[in-house]
């Protein structure tokens, strides 16, 4: 029968073991040439549009690589998906939603107007199109039918 | 009660309760929104309301998870806690901070983060709160006569979840890498050391109330939370899936967040069988469905529910929709919401001298609460498959989906409603019981 002994020596070797483990997978999976995070083109823009997007807490309604609040579309391949529905203007039809001084109600669901100046809109474009080129291992296919579509077009 | 500051935990559940109202009152303001409701959409957008009702949550949670601690040290190390007016000045701080927070997020002022809103400024605020409480906890276990199992590996939890606070703290330029360490945070609380917490809970919950020796109990607290960390430290792979990590995550993630539920059956297994073991005879039977219950919700919530969506064939479809909302709600209340209640009503009529053990009123609470909640599952369920086939499947718009799936929200405000009532009725128990007293030291608990 298992002493209690026993019993801790399990608690604190399995969990130095699986956490030695995940630093280990940690560094794998950002080490140069397993990276798939599109880090490479980071430029300025897209790292001023990530705090426009965190500073208005946008991930609080729609989701980001699948994360978010799930009240407001999946923004990952979103300038795809307009360039599609819009004959290749998404990133004007985005640009003009960020800037509206009035709330966009798609459907009437309201969204809050942020007024953005145009090089605000623009760094937040920066940010969608750097999102939708990472290799996210099949989800984006999932998200974007339209994308997809397009591509084998 | 053993010990005159063990009285310091009334005002860390009181806070608690006022908390959780809080959080409700700003889930129906989502759930209103999502049947097309939203008229204090000026004042309180969705944005707002969201973050607001997931960040009282982890609040509530916290305090409770406090006074819990402030409950049981002292009758675990069998001292006072070494300075009271210190844990007072940490629960008006903690309460400070909280109530900051939350007013800025109506003013835009957060950091976006899913779960980790807080502005930085107040990050800091709460780091040397936790510190605080941690010092007061810490000194007092090890001035204290003795370390129990059960106080070591309640604290341990609380100063593992204060140390993985700080990767959430670290700035990433890349969308990816801040998600990928944000999750350190969120996953390795919720699925990892807050688990500790919650077994150190159940642990000196199941001595109290069942009677069965301190050294078998204590036991098999060891290899629940060995089952938890062995499979929730690599099942945070579950969340690397699809958000621009390597592969090695699918298989990797899949295999360990499949073994998840294991140590939550193992809990539910453990509390129901060292409820058959024991002698029965406590007379607390409100704590005793409270303890019981978390064991066993958290089992479906956290570990069936979990399970339902982890596979990565599955998460393929199910990441970033209302699946994971379904999961959430029920995970979260059996885990740690219901073992927070279970502590409240042991310790309120030991604090108050009081002895409201066994209710009608108490046990309405528990059903309606528990009913409420596995109907606002079963609503987010209904509405997340709904979304995934529509979506994800046929394709149709993210919008038109919303509109056809908004019926389900009608039941889950329906259900939430029946929630809010059972913890209504908790809180007039709550209520009932009065202040703590020192009359109550060395009743008969």
């Amino acid at each position: 029968m298992l002493s209690k002994k026993q019993a801790r020596a399990f608690f604190l070797g399995g969990t130095l073991v699986t956490f030695l483990i995940f630093i280990g997978l940690t560094i794998f999976s950002f080490s140069k040439e397993n990276d798939q995070t599109n880090s490479e083109n980071l430029s300025a823009e897209v790292v001023r549009g990530k705090e426009i997007w965190e500073s208005n807490n946008c991930m609080g309604c729609h989701t980001i690589l699948g994360e978010g609040a799930y009240y407001a579309p999946e923004l990952t391949k979103v300038i795809d998906r307009l360039n599609i529905r819009y004959d290749g203007n998404g990133e004007e039809v985005i640009k003009s939603i960020l800037m509206s001084p009035s709330p966009w109600q798609p459907n009437g669901r309201k969204m809050v107007a942020y007024g953005m100046t145009e090089q605000e809109a623009s760094d937040v474009v920066a940010f969608f199109n750097w999102i939708g080129k990472i290799d996210l291992n099949g989800f984006d296919r999932v998200i974007s039918p339209l994308a997809k579509e397009k591509i084998n077009n | 009660m053993k010990y005159k500051s063990q009285k310091v935990a009334y005002w860390f559940f009181a806070l608690s309760m006022l908390l959780l109202v809080l959080q409700i009152t700003y889930g129906f303001v989502m759930g209103f929104a999502r049947i097309g409701f939203d008229n204090l959409h000026e004042f309180i957008p969705f944005n707002t309301a969201r973050a607001v009702h997931t960040n009282l949550l982890v609040v509530w949670l916290l305090s409770g998870f406090m006074g819990a601690a402030y409950y049981i040290i002292p009758e675990e190390a069998q001292r006072e806690l070494v300075n009271v007016k210190l844990a007072y000045v940490q629960l008006i701080s903690l309460a400070l901070v909280g109530v900051t927070a939350i007013v800025g997020f109506h003013f835009n002022i957060w950091e976006g983060r899913k779960f980790l809103e807080i502005p930085r400024p107040l990050d800091y605020l709460v780091v040397v709160n936790v510190l605080l409480f941690l010092g007061l906890i810490l000194t007092t276990l090890f001035k204290g006569k003795r370390q129990t199992t059960t106080a070591l590996v309640l604290s341990m939890g609380l100063l593992f979840a204060a140390l993985l606070y700080l990767p959430g703290m670290l700035p990433f330029d890349s969308q990816v890498t801040d998600s990928f360490f944000r999750w350190w945070v969120v996953h390795l609380w919720v699925e990892g050391v807050w688990e500790l917490i919650m077994g150190g809970i159940l642990s000196f919950l199941l001595i109290k109330l069942t009677g069965v020796d301190r050294e078998v109990i204590e036991k098999w607290l060891y290899v629940i939370v060995g089952l938890t960390f062995l499979s929730g430290v690599l099942g945070t792979g579950h969340h690397y899936y699809y958000i621009g990590v390597n592969k090695i995550w699918l298989i990797v993630g899949g295999i360990f967040s499949a073994l998840e539920p294991l140590a939550f059956l193992a809990m539910a297994l453990f509390a129901v069988n060292m409820y058959r073991k024991g002698e029965k005879k406590h007379p607390n039977k409100l704590a005793l469905y409270w303890t019981l219950g978390a064991a066993i919700v958290s089992f479906v919530g956290a570990g069936l529910l979990g399970f339902a969506h982890t596979l990565p064939q599955t998460n393929i479809y199910t990441h970033g929709t209302l699946v994971t909302a379904m999961h959430g709600h029920l995970a979260f209340w059996g885990a740690y919401g219901m073992i927070v209640l279970a502590i409240i009503s042991y310790s309120l009529p030991n604090m108050t001298g009081r002895k409201l053990y066994d209710s009608s009123r108490g046990r309405m609470a528990f059903w309606l609460a528990n009913v409420g909640m596995v109907g606002m599952t079963v609503a987010f369920g209904v509405a997340g498959v709904a979304q995934v086939y529509l979506e994800r499947k046929f394709k149709m718009d993210f919008m038109l989906v919303q509109k056809e799936i908004a019926v389900h929200f009608v039941v889950l405000v329906l259900c939430a409603t029946i929630f809010a009532t059972g913890i209504a009725l908790y809180i007039i128990d709550f209520y009932k019981h009065g202040k703590p007293s020192d009359e109550a030291l060395e009743i008969n608990e």
